[in-house]
């Protein structure tokens, strides 16, 4: 039996987020594209970022790509592929180990160097002290979880591939089983909520630039050219806003 | 032969008196926002001396990435390294500078000296000296050029002489910057060159701050976007000069376009020798005048106001015709199209200091022979160290020099000073006729408004875009053919009809028809 609360944090909240973070994202760049960039503080500090930045973003990435894996592909794939449970967490633990690791040691020196470096602090905005609440939150409960259920836990862990991914993964075709959470360790069921919440401010901070990884700059000529038609024309006129034209000689 | 036109300016630095009107003017109007104090769109430097920005991350420095290099394989990549190694060095971009290496805002360095708290981002109750300023008293140390040199040019330049460069965005034909940009926001215009930010693609990656030769790439922080000098496009495109050159009061800089080959742009800037890049960039240069060129032109949807602000630009006469100007450290592989006029006074000074008579033709030239220090710190600034080059220049200067040498000695009379007529000889040791000799003295010396600045207007918006696809406009197979003009609208010659005509930039090769109107 599914208790309200259960209901609604594992049953309500996840598209709630959802519904937030899409239709977030869509306002943002359909509104804000000015305001769609890294504002990244290299110009005023460069020794902690040179170290903070990449171990971060690198970890990251590894982060990413072991929750990818861990959430979507189900046990019995791995399975009948032949990796058996004690291997495919073996190099899940420590992974993502590793990755937590970029990702914390990152996260601390990029907050110290916001913190302590006049400039930089200068520039943080109430918006970024709040995004990083809730990153730093999401980071740190999610380690916590994989040292506490994983690393300590001796030979197995916990097996989040038979509770926490067929729950996601029942979010997305749309037939949510809220029960299958009730045993989850709070660790990370708190991970959960924080990074949801962490998802419905995403649209709304300079996390955005996230979306616009530059891929698509391996496979494009080194130099871009533009017409001066394509940008005088790319806005629809309104009324009022004709175009000057040129002057008359 | 895929024609493009491409705005340029020539700075003639014998006129420069360092007085930053220019930087004032550009920095009123071009970058006063919040985020750019620091930024100077124009700047103008003491050289020798500290360029700015300065420092170990900005040009010349020893942890700088900028420009472009070619490869073994006699391919060009930039410096920084191949696309993808640039995507993963995103997180902590190389070779960025940090805002100490321009200078740090006048108003937090000054606050402390004129009252007031610090500000708490200058660290708390005393923010530091302020130190130097975009043009500082002469810091030789800080020279890049000069490090080049040597020690022993350190040492001995502090005696010799020193000259203003001005400098803003080069609008470089191959722009590192431009090749630099992760999200595709810098973008070259098509229709005249002019580098761009699309502050809507922006997505403030700074790959193209430590990727510009120029240190003229910006990041403002409170916006996060990059921003530049962007040619004052907005008077550009009625016809008007930037803002720099508007305000000059040495009246030394030049705007108008030159026509290029955008099909060898690429071969231009990977020769093998960095000193044979100029003559590629001049090379690419099309000669507008040239009635291939003319025809090429045309078909590839340019009106005629366009040709012929081509064929009366004071840049092509400067730059290709009478090969005076140099663009600014060519080894970059950029091909800039900010061109400069090297400064001859400083060597004449240097030679009047001797007691020798400065402005007579013979000692000038004689004196470039055996004067190392000024030819060689100018070489490495305009021609990649190649001193022929420098030393050529400097005896075209010193013969137009000669056309008007003596006649100030008496003092100042408040009338400028008459000139002579070109002597044979003299013209003849700089290969010029007499006549053109003359045209070069009448346009480095007393050019006026109308002659520096040939600007054709930009077309109206939908008409058929330059350099667009040639199959769909005049002489294409889509288009009409030279010959079909009466049919499709007026001719090329017709729409110019009451043009203003430059009289003189009139060869009196040409019958212009403004002159010469047809009779009906």
């Amino acid at each position: 039996m599914t208790s309200t609360l259960d209901a609604l944090l594992w049953g309500v909240l996840p598209y709630v987020t959802i519904a937030a973070f899409v239709i977030g994202l869509f306002w943002r760049y359909r509104y804000d594209k000015f305001g769609w960039t890294t504002r990244s503080s290299q110009l005023y500090e460069n020794r902690l970022l040179r170290w903070g930045s990449p171990m971060f973003h690198f970890g990251l990435i590894l982060v990413i790509l072991g929750h990818l894996v861990g959430l979507l592909i189900p046990k019995s794939w791995t399975e009948a592929v032949g990796i058996p449970e004690a291997a495919y967490h073996f190099v899940a633990t420590w992974m993502g180990s590793f990755g937590a690791l970029l990702v914390v040691a990152g996260l601390i020196i990029l907050i110290v160097r916001r913190r302590t470096t006049g400039p930089v602090f200068s520039a943080t905005t109430r918006m970024d002290k709040t995004m990083y609440v809730f990153l730093a939150a999401s980071i740190l409960i999610g380690s916590w979880a994989t040292v506490e259920t994983q690393i300590l836990a001796g030979d197995h862990g916990y097996d989040y591939r038979e509770t926490i991914s067929p729950w996601f993964r029942s979010i997305f075709v749309l037939q949510p089983e809220p029960a299958l959470m009730a045993g989850v360790p709070l660790a990370f069921k708190l991970h959960i909520i924080a990074a949801e919440l962490l998802f419905i401010l995403w649209p709304f901070t300079r996390l955005v630039h996230a979306f616009s990884a530059p891929v698509p700059y391996v496979f494009r000529p080194y130099v871009v050219y533009r017409s001066r038609d394509a940008a005088v024309q790319s806005r629809e006129s309104r009324p009022g806003w004709d175009p000057s034209g040129r002057p008359k000689n | 032969m895929r024609v493009l036109a491409h705005m340029g300016m020539v700075m003639h630095l014998d006129r420069c008196i360092g007085c930053h009107t220019c930087s004032v003017a550009c920095k009123q109007v071009q970058s006063a926002a919040e985020g750019l104090e620091y930024a100077w769109f124009n700047d103008v430097e003491t050289r020798p001396g500290r360029p700015y920005p300065s420092g170990p991350r900005a040009p010349g420095g020893p942890d700088s990435v900028a420009g472009w290099v070619r490869t073994s394989a006699g391919e060009l990549r930039l410096r920084d390294g191949g696309r993808l190694r640039h995507l993963f060095r995103l997180f902590a971009v190389p070779g960025m500078p940090t805002i100490d290496e321009y200078v740090a805002p006048a108003e937090d360095a000054l606050r402390p000296r004129v009252g007031g708290p610090a500000p708490e981002r200058m660290g708390g109750a005393r923010g530091p000296e302020p130190e130097w300023r975009p043009a500082p008293p002469a810091d030789r140390a800080a020279d890049p050029v000069l490090r080049h040199l040597g020690e022993h040019a350190t040492a001995e330049i502090a005696q010799t002489f020193s000259f203003y460069l001005p400098r803003i965005c080069e609008h470089c034909i191959n722009p590192a910057c431009v090749a630099a940009c992760p999200s595709g926001a810098l973008s070259k215009r098509v229709e005249d060159g002019i580098v761009l930010v699309d502050q809507d693609r922006c997505r403030g990656w700074r790959s193209c701050v430590p990727a510009c030769p120029y240190g003229k790439m910006y990041i403002n922080p409170v916006t996060g976007k990059a921003a530049k000098c962007t040619l004052c496009v907005e008077r550009i495109e009625v016809g008007e000069p930037t803002l720099c050159s508007e305000t000059c009061v040495g009246r030394l800089r030049y705007t108008g376009i030159v026509l290029y080959d955008g099909d060898r742009v690429e071969e231009a800037a990977s020769v093998e020798d960095p000193q044979d890049l100029l003559q590629a960039q001049r090379d690419i240069i099309l000669d507008p005048h040239d009635p291939e060129v003319v025809a090429a032109a045309e078909a590839a949807g340019f009106d005629e106001d366009w040709i012929m602000a081509a064929q009366y630009s004071p840049i092509y006469q400067l730059v290709s015709r009478f090969q005076v100007a140099l663009p600014l450290h060519p080894e970059y592989r950029t091909l800039p199209m900010i061109w400069y006029v090297p400064p001859l006074s400083p060597v004449v000074d240097v030679v009047a200091s001797t007691g020798a008579d400065g402005e007579d033709f013979d000692t000038l030239v004689a004196a470039f022979e055996q004067l190392d220090l000024p030819v060689d710190y100018l070489a490495e600034t305009f021609s990649a160290g190649d001193r022929d080059v420098v030393a050529g220049v400097l005896r075209r200067l010193a013969a137009v020099r000669s056309l008007t040498a003596g006649s100030g000695a008496k003092g100042p009379t408040g009338r400028a000073p008459r000139a002579r007529r070109p002597d044979p000889k003299v013209a003849r040791a700089v290969d010029l006729s007499p006549a053109d000799l003359g045209e070069l003295h009448q346009l480095l010396t007393n050019a006026d408004y109308a002659d520096r600045n040939i600007i054709p207007p930009a077309p109206e918006p939908g008409s058929a875009p330059p350099g667009g696809c040639s199959l769909d406009d005049l002489g294409g197979p889509g288009g009409t053919g030279p010959g079909a003009g009466a049919e499709n609208g007026p001719t090329a010659a017709e729409k110019t009809r009451g043009s203003r005509f430059n009289l003189l930039g009139w060869s009196g090769k040409d019958r212009p028809h403004q002159l010469f109107p047809d009779r009906v």
